[in-house]
């Protein structure tokens, strides 16, 4: 059976840490980082990359758009 | 930029499956963390972009939280005084009536300052989109009660809660309007969960759409959170939405066009 893969780019200067994308994960892909941006925010980062299915929850949820969400099947 | 990725071999533009609209322009956001107001941007400049309506859309941005609106989508705009965007609005449209021409308001102006407006451009049926977003608080000025608030819900001129004896019910303005008979498609939404962006998408799609017909005004709730107003974290305030919000301010269509 053919897996979906997915992968999510996110653009961590603009991510403002609301966690939202953390909990609409169906997978727990996204965890918040530890380090700050620039702008002081602990920025939601693919934490567990091998477990994205690229179902693009994340990035339909996010406020300021930063998620980018590629989809593959192997 | 500075971002970071997961598996790299997947990054393909061939593997492309959700990306920011173009519509969008590249300015930071200036709402808080979590905010729906953004969320909301991006459902409407996606279907701007998908309709092809970039060069016909004209936008009357409101007082309010989302008043640099014209900053973030990359469309013509106009900005109205407090509360006035349905009557911009409506001289907006009937000069240029090929023009697809919508506001986006939120609570205090749309349901307080703008309720003459509103109902008034609702009844004559003007054939504009109006895209309200309720989040029960004056959001931008640091959290007043506004007429959306629900009874007992504190707020930075409500402390001990708002209490009906003195201060009313809250107002469900987009009840009023499905009333109307100049209104054509009322409906409420949300945009906290992904299902739910979907079905606002669906919504504001459907509308644009009706706007096409002339039949009347279209109006769109959002029932939306404010993380700083309620004093919570986004994901706490989404939670709290869910259950304090949505049972007095149901999702659904409030009016449907008859087939």
């Amino acid at each position: 059976m053919a897996k979906i893969r997915g992968s999510i780019v996110v653009n961590v200067e603009r991510c403002k840490g609301c966690e939202v994308c953390m909990v609409t994960c169906p997978t727990g892909t996204i965890a918040m980082a530890k380090e700050v941006n620039g702008k002081g925010y602990n920025y939601a980062f693919p934490a567990n990359p091998e477990l994205c299915i690229g179902c693009a929850n994340c990035a339909m949820v996010c406020p300021d758009g930063v998620i980018t969400v590629y989809k593959t099947k192997i | 930029m500075v971002e970071y990725s997961g598996i790299k071999e997947i990054i393909k533009p061939v593997n492309l499956v959700y990306k920011k609209s173009e519509i969008m322009t590249e300015n930071t956001l200036s709402y808080c963390p979590g905010c729906g107001h953004g969320t909301a941007h991006r459902i409407l400049a996606e279907i701007i972009g998908e309709e092809g309506l970039q060069s016909e859309a004209i936008g009357v941005s409101p007082v309010g939280c989302s008043v640099f609106m014209y900053n973030y989508l990359n469309i013509d705009w106009q900005e109205a005084a407090h509360g006035r965007a349905p009557a911009v609005a409506t001289a907006i449209k009937r000069l240029l009536p090929e023009k697809f021409v919508f506001t986006y308001q939120g609570d205090g102006d749309l349901a307080a300052i703008g309720t003459a407006e509103t109902i008034h451009a609702c009844n004559r049926g003007e054939n504009i989109l109006i895209i309200f977003i309720n989040n029960g608080i004056y959001g931008m000025t640091g959290g007043q009660m506004a007429p959306t608030t629900l009874p007992g819900m504190k707020s930075s001129t409500s402390p001990y809660g708002r209490d009906v004896r003195t201060m009313g019910y809250p107002l469900k303005i987009t009840d009023i309007v499905a009333t109307l008979p100049g209104s054509y498609y009322v409906t409420r939404q949300s945009v906290h969960t992904a299902a739910n962006v979907k079905k606002t998408k669906k919504a504001i799609r459907k509308a644009v759409q009706y706007q096409k017909l002339n039949k009347g005004t279209c109006l769109v709730e959002i029932v939306s959170n404010c993380p700083s107003g309620w004093k919570m974290t986004p994901v706490q305030a989404n939670k709290w939405m869910e259950e304090n919000m949505f049972p007095y301010y149901p999702l659904g269509d409030l009016k449907t066009p008859e087939e």
